[in-house]
């Protein structure tokens, strides 16, 4: 899909740039990205995943509502900023797609390759887990991100975090952190948050699931990894896998004491 | 079906501010999609607001207008707890209406 709402925008940018010689890249950015904000398409997943929540599906005919996020059946207020975490039922620390994709087979009988069958949408042939992401992520907007780290398991996947994070591999010999450990850079328009910093940590962390204009869907935190991992050449990030929990676990850690802030909009 | 819409209204002074978000894939006709077929064209071609039933805008779209498209207005004279009711029609002769109540 061509991006022809940023294209607009960029249009008005320019116009601006043309003004005021003396602003700087970054300001105009932030003003594009303002811009943006004003109408967040995320809006139309949150509705879908509300209602997919509340929909009796699968072979149980059950909904999601009986759901344990962490924070007790059914409640969704604020879970997602306290996730990942360990769940006992599962004896595993999951994040939010992969603790869904556990709720679709205890609760509503599907099979797990079934259920994880359209882990990222594309067009018309939306995914589940976007939708539902996207509105149990907006019922936790404004809550502080607390990461506990109690158990042994979770404090284990932070470790096994930190060290994918800085593990340098693939063709081109990257890690994360050749990208996101050094401030101020970016690629094109793409700030490069600094991962290694708390600032830049929480300020990545807490903006996503996000809408991604460029493509017209809302993404999630499995995606932003699985990309990451295609982006330097890695073997593909299972979903759901514990390295990607792992992953994650170190990075919502690291933005413990943030306001979480998404659904968000980006490029 | 169609997704619903995403509509807002709110008066204030005398002037009610419209934000509508809509779900649509917004096909331009000019894409390829793997094995080299043409995307056909599926866009939104009409919009109508309509507040207590009477037009407060009418527009006709293209192709240009982006995917899950956004749309904002005002208009004058609508007072909180009147209804706003938006209608959009694409090229293949799908529809849709969704409403809301000033506030």
């Amino acid at each position: 899909m061509i991006p022809r709402r940023m294209a607009a925008t960029m249009l008005a940018a320019g116009v601006a740039l043309g003004a005021s010689a003396q602003s700087s890249p970054e300001a105009e950015i932030a003003k594009y990205r303002e811009a943006l904000a004003a109408g967040n398409p995320a809006e139309l997943w949150e509705a879908r995943g509300e209602d997919l929540w509340k929909q009796k599906r699968g072979p149980k005919n059950a909904s999601l509502e009986a759901c344990d996020l962490g924070k007790g059946a059914g409640v969704v207020k604020g879970a997602y900023a306290e996730m990942p975490r360990y769940f006992a039922d599962a004896d595993r620390v999951m994040d939010l797609e992969t603790r869904l994709a556990h709720c679709m087979v205890t609760l509503q009988g599907f099979r797990f390759e079934d259920a994880t069958k359209r882990v990222f949408g594309a067009g018309t042939n939306r995914s589940d887990f976007e939708s539902l992401a996207a509105w149990i992520t907006s019922e936790a907007r404004g809550t502080t991100m607390n990461v506990a780290l109690a158990h042994p398991k979770e404090r284990e996947a932070y470790q096994l975090g930190e060290k994918m994070f800085y593990f340098r591999g693939g063709p081109h010999d990257f890690a994360c952190a050749t990208c996101h450990g050094e401030s101020s850079k970016r690629i094109r328009l793409q700030d490069l948050p600094n991962l290694t910093e708390k600032a830049g940590a929480q300020l990545a962390y807490t903006t996503w699931p996000a809408y991604r204009v460029s493509q017209g869907e809302l993404r999630t935190f499995q995606w932003r990894l699985n990309d990451c991992y295609r982006q330097q050449r890695f073997p593909d990030l299972k979903f759901a896998s514990d390295a990607s929990i792992a992953l994650t676990t170190f990075l919502a850690r690291n933005a413990n004491g943030a306001a979480f802030n998404a659904p968000a909009i980006k490029r | 079906m169609a997704d619903p819409m995403r509509i807002r209204a709110a008066e204030r002074d005398g002037v009610v501010n419209v934000k509508i978000l809509m779900s649509h894939e917004m096909e331009t006709g000019q894409r390829k999609d793997a094995s080299g077929k043409i995307v056909p064209a599926h866009f939104i071609s009409k919009v109508t607001a309509t507040h207590q039933g009477k037009t407060v805008l009418s527009a006709q779209w293209g192709t240009a207008v982006a995917k899950n498209p956004f749309l904002e207005f005002n208009f004058k004279g609508g007072k909180k707890g009147e209804k706003i009711a938006v209608t959009w029609e694409d090229n293949k002769g799908e529809t849709r209406t969704d409403e809301t109540t000033i506030n």
